[in-house]
């Protein structure tokens, strides 16, 4: 393809991706280096009969043209970054200061909201992705074996808690958990516990918002890896099976290497996926036991103060967190592609 | 395949059977026992006496005389004016759609067709954008939107879905043309046509089975997002997910949170259609890339 008729097909979609994804990436950034004005202050002095009295009021309008004249605000470097609810520094070398065993010190820094948030968005992404190729991969087995009359419905079934909206399916489950729900009174009669209930408990919440990570994926792994078992060559298996192979064998022998390249392709799915955790969050109203980096930034901008500052600064660090994660795969794509 | 089953010894039939109740239960049971309650008053969905209320509908009876009652997806769709949300979901997903497949086609074409280092160079830079976090990305929306007073508006909206829908987009359509033959736009161009001639004439014919997947994929993007609509919708442009959040800001104090449960099912039915007529394209649309991966 000609180089100008090239520029012309991709401008539309080019231009959509630079203003609203590029830009804003940039902004935020740039923003994350700001701090919002302080108001201005002025003394007045206001004299009536009983004297002359000094008060301080907000000046308007010198606060306004301060805004005007420089809208970003004022520059602060990595201020924003180093605070409380950010890399926490200063807290940080309290903490270690403080405490003598790693748990202890583990302990005080999930205190820390940005560590609060971290801690529970890096076990999420590395506990869910690896149940999701589990659980989806028996499921395809178990679906490849059935019938295949009833394979139409089984598919139909399993495609619906990936395609449910996040938010609403995580709102589905956790009506069911709930104290006086159908799930939530079976825990409560299985435990022996009446008082049991998932909202009061840290522990039960993270399971509970894992559990629902794993519900929501393992269709994605499950359809990928159907799709890839009938690709299996089929005299492949029979060669395995003449040679005395059993069920257990033939899986970990043909079975297994065959979908090897579709499990690296639903990880990268599911690390970048997970890694923005997020309505479940909402849903469940996890936010005082589990939060997310995502959630961490909804919170910062949602409300009466709009905290763009810092909301910009979890952004920046977020999309550190998704380079790394992605910087292996880049890597590979790139080099397919040099080989070629 | 009967002939395979057949050959299985009695445990493997045995353990295939129960994965597979186990995950039908795990996977539909929530679905089925959401729609039933709905249908009920709040202390049978959340019975504190006895869980088998929810299924008789014992205080049901009690309170409005009928078995089932409509009175939830009343107060949602009348009273508290769901119908809105639901209208103004239906203009972003419509406007969405067709504005990334117009898009989305053009350059996926391209790409596709490009043998240049530098259609590499942009399907990669379209990889590291489709897995930012969208909310990252309001956050730069945000002090600008509300500088030059966009904010608020379902076009804005409109656009910034497109924008952050256009990586996968891109994506998929590509790896759709690059199964379309060269040959076919080639002789075209062989024959007179320029490059759009021969898309419009040749390719635009035979694209259809991908577009409508890719559409599938980007009315969902667009219906599910909670993260966008939440943050850059007004009050009276509210789509239905953010709606259904703000139920239970407000609600659940009021004691009707029966209202987002019967919100819940209705944005739930039109993606069990969706499933229903259209899985044999979302199947085919989420094992693309995976195969070509």
């Amino acid at each position: 393809m000609k180089h100008k008729s090239f520029f012309w097909f991709v401008l539309p979609s080019a231009v959509a991706m630079i203003l609203f994804i590029f830009l804003p990436i940039i902004s935020v950034v740039v923003q994350s280096l700001h701090v919002e004005h302080q108001q201005v202050i002025k003394t007045v002095e206001s004299c009536d009969l009983f004297g002359c009295r000094e008060s301080t009021t907000i000046d308007q309008e010198a606060t306004a043209a301060r805004r005007a004249e420089k809208p970003l605000g004022q520059f602060a470097g990595l201020t924003t970054y180093l605070d409380r609810n950010h890399i926490a520094v200063g807290e940080v070398g309290e903490v270690w200061e403080r405490t003598n065993t790693w748990r202890d010190f583990g302990a005080q820094m999930l205190n820390l909201p940005f560590y609060k948030a971290i801690g529970f968005t890096m076990t999420y992404t590395f506990v869910v992705t690896p149940l999701v190729i589990i659980l989806g991969f028996i499921i395809a087995i178990a679906v490849n074996s059935a019938l295949k009359a009833l394979r139409g419905p089984l598919i139909f079934f399993s495609l619906l808690p990936m395609m449910i909206t996040p938010l609403v399916g995580a709102l589905i489950l956790f009506w069911m958990v709930d104290a006086r729900g159908i799930f939530g009174t079976m825990l409560q009669y299985l435990a022996g516990d009446p008082e049991l209930s998932v909202k009061a408990s840290t522990p039960l919440m993270w399971i509970m918002l894992m559990v629902y990570g794993v519900w929501h994926s393992a269709p994605f792994a499950f359809i990928v890896y159907y799709a890839g078992l009938q690709t299996v060559s089929q005299d492949t298996l029979e060669a395995a099976r003449v040679d005395g192979a059993n069920r257990w064998l033939q899986i970990r022998h043909v079975v297994i290497p065959h979908l090897l390249p579709l499990t690296t392709f639903i990880a990268l799915m599911q690390l970048m996926d997970n890694f923005r955790v997020f309505e479940p969050i909402v849903s469940f109203s996890a936010n005082a036991h589990a939060t997310s980096l995502s959630w961490a930034i909804f919170n910062d901008l949602g409300g009466e103060t709009r905290q763009l500052s810092s909301a910009a600064a979890t952004s920046v660090l977020t999309i550190i967190g998704v380079a790394i994660l992605l910087s292996p795969v880049l890597v590979r794509t790139w080099r397919d592609f040099d080989r070629k | 395949m009967s002939s395979k089953l057949k050959r299985q010894p009695a445990a493997v039939s045995i353990l295939v059977v129960a994965i597979l109740v186990i995950w039908m239960i795990l996977a539909a049971f929530p679905f089925l026992w959401t729609l039933w309650g709905s249908f009920k008053v709040e202390g049978d969905f959340f019975s504190k006496a006895d869980w088998a209320n929810a299924l008789e509908g014992a205080l049901t009876v009690a309170e409005t005389g009928g078995k089932y009652t409509g009175s939830g997806f009343y107060g949602a769709w009348v009273q508290e004016e769901f119908w809105r949300a639901a209208l103004n979901s239906i203009i972003v997903c419509f406007f969405v759609v067709t504005i990334s497949l117009t898009l989305g086609t053009l350059g996926g074409y391209a790409l596709a067709r490009s043998t240049y280092r530098y259609a590499f160079w942009f399907l990669l830079a379209a990889l590291i954008f489709r897995a930012m976090p969208p909310i990252t990305l309001v956050s730069g929306y945000l002090p600008v939107f509300f500088d030059w007073n966009l904010w608020g508006h379902k076009s804005t909206t409109i656009i910034v879905l497109v924008a952050i829908n256009q990586p996968f987009t891109l994506w998929m359509l590509h790896s759709f043309f690059k199964n379309i033959p060269a040959e076919l736009d080639e002789s075209a161009m062989v024959d007179g046509c320029t490059r759009f001639q021969a898309f419009r004439n040749v390719i635009i014919p035979v694209m259809w089975p991908g577009v409508i997947t890719t559409g599938l994929f980007s009315f969902l993007l667009a219906y599910n997002d909670f993260a966008v609509t939440t943050m850059l919708l007004s009050k009276e442009n509210q789509t239905m997910i953010p709606k259904i959040n703000s139920f239970l800001g407000t609600t659940q104090t009021k004691g009707n949170v029966m209202f987002a449960v019967s919100a819940v099912v209705s944005v739930t039915a039109p993606l069990f259609l969706m499933v229903l007529f259209f899985q044999r394209q979302i199947v085919g649309g989420l094992t693309a890339g995976a195969v070509k991966g």
